[in-house]
């Protein structure tokens, strides 16, 4: 009977058919794809994407050039230089990031003491040359005055598990 | 007015533009229908695997064909320096041109055919044969070993299936009594149980999964299997060169298509020989039933995975030519036994 029975499966093709009406069902499931450009799926507020460099409230830079960020760094993407500004702080003249030798592991942060340097929630900063990818301390700074709303909640939310 | 009509029946000069003309209108709904059927496939692969395939360019994505062929035309045509010039570019040519020739003898309503033969299937059946020849050439001019293995499995796969192909025909023409695909249709006439489809119903199965196999597609697109082929004969193909061969592949599968629903499923003919289904024109009827095949050629791609050559090889010619040989001698003998030959 066995043999009867995968004769009479093979010439009546009812596996073919079973698999046809099953890839028909799924061309009437809801789609899962999201469709990106337009809609966007969450981000972990942890998200490590594009760099910024945070300010104070009033308008005063944090980063008090400690070079932890530059020292930790493992691809050494971040170029630092300081000297003591006019009214006797601290600061950089120079932070440079490379964006291409950048792995995205967010020791930067992790290492920073003010909070300064932040790895955003941004993650659309592509190029069309490689040269914009070196960011400097002006763009490091306007990402900064871009995202903090969205850093600052970030970190906000985050504060708990650290 | 006679002068006018007198003009396009007679004078030669008269008949050439009219026989441009059908070619014209023939040919450019049949570029449109290809472009869309590229479209319509990326559309319901990617339903089937819950993806929504193109949507950016225009409403619903529906001017991707446009772009996709905008961008190829632009592109650098890339001719290998190994390669046979004057034969590589000529072999898209003769593929392209094989899938558009063929349209000549397919009647798209009563009357409406541009050459109505009376050895309309034979004609076809040379014609499609005649189609691999671009594709050996394309292997052989490319000067490059995935390309020449694509061609063999595509000449060799191509040949085999065409026997069974035959054999498929002769047993629609043994029921109808003539050559021409007009009469084809005409003896379908009734209701769509009277179509060939269901008398001739393994015919019918064997048919699709050989214009499957002829038309190198899934599951049998082993001359361009990704994965071990890098992409057939087509290989080395680039730009407007490439674009003829994509064009014509999808030209020959809708070709096969009409040819399905002329040889089984009652050509132009509603399926309900009643008003006021017989009201609608018989081109739509055409297209629609033609659809409905690219839409399962489609679906298969979706469904079923590829096949072994040597399983491609086994089932031509151990499992179809037998059945399809067996199927002829039974039809002929019910016809001959029961007294319905087709009187000539």
């Amino acid at each position: 009977m066995a043999s009867l029975d995968r004769t009479a499966r093979a010439f009546l093709l009812s596996e073919l058919v079973a698999g046809f009406a099953l890839t028909l069902k799924y061309m009437f499931k809801p789609k899962v794809t999201v469709n990106y450009p337009y809609e966007k799926g969450p981000l972990s507020p942890r998200f490590r994407g594009e760099h910024a460099l945070r300010r104070y409230p009033n308008g005063e830079e944090r980063c008090i050039a400690c070079k932890l960020c530059e020292a930790i760094c493992p691809a050494q993407a971040i170029t630092i230089e300081a000297e003591p500004r006019d009214d006797g702080s601290r600061r950089t003249t120079r932070y440079d990031i490379d964006m291409t030798k950048c792995i995205y592991c967010g020791f930067c942060q992790e290492a920073c003491p003010v909070d300064a340097i932040v790895e955003g929630p941004n993650f659309e900063f592509s190029t069309e040359t490689r040269e914009e990818l070196m960011y400097n301390k002006e763009k490091l700074l306007a990402n900064g005055d871009r995202w903090e709303p969205t850093i600052a909640a970030n970190l906000h939310s985050d504060a708990p598990y650290r | 007015m006679a002068d006018l009509i007198n003009f396009f029946t007679h004078h030669w000069l008269g008949q050439a533009i009219v026989i441009l003309a059908e070619c014209l209108a023939v040919t450019i709904p049949l570029l449109v229908a290809v472009a869309y059927m590229t479209y319509a496939d990326r559309k319901i692969w990617a339903s089937i695997q819950l993806r929504r395939g193109p949507n950016v360019v225009g409403p619903f994505g529906l001017l991707q064909p446009m772009a996709d062929g905008l961008k190829l035309l632009l592109k650098e045509t890339i001719v290998p320096s190994s390669a046979n010039g004057v034969l590589f570019i000529i072999a898209p040519m003769i593929a392209f041109m094989t899938a558009l020739i063929a349209w000549a003898v397919v009647p798209f309503d009563n009357g409406w055919v541009i050459a109505d033969i009376n050895v309309g299937i034979l004609y076809l059946f040379a014609i499609s044969s005649l189609g691999v020849y671009g594709v050996i050439i394309a292997g052989w001019a490319s000067n490059s070993k995935y390309a020449f293995l694509g061609a063999l499995r595509s000449a060799a796969q191509m040949v085999s299936y065409e026997v069974s192909i035959g054999f498929v025909l002769i047993t629609v023409l043994l029921c109808v009594g003539s050559l021409n695909l007009t009469k084809v249709v005409l003896a379908q006439s009734g209701w769509f149980w009277s179509w060939f489809w269901l008398p001739l119903l393994p015919m019918f199965v064997i048919f699709f999964v050989s214009a499957l196999a002829e038309t190198n597609r899934t599951p049998f697109d082993l001359p361009m299997s990704e994965a071990e082929l890098v992409q057939g004969f087509q290989t080395e193909y680039s730009s407007m060169p490439f674009a003829l061969f994509f064009l014509g592949e999808y030209a020959n599968m809708i070709l096969l298509s009409a040819l399905g629903s002329v040889l089984f499923l009652g050509g132009w003919m509603s399926p309900v020989p009643y008003a006021p289904f017989t009201l609608i024109p018989g081109v739509i009827w055409f297209a629609l039933k033609i659809a409905f095949l690219l839409f399962v050629f489609s679906w298969t791609k979706g469904t079923l995975p590829r096949y072994r050559y040597d399983q491609l090889m086994r089932l031509g010619w151990k499992v179809f030519l037998p059945v399809s040989l067996g199927w002829v001698v039974l039809t002929a003998a019910v016809l001959q036994f029961g007294g319905w030959v087709p009187k000539l």
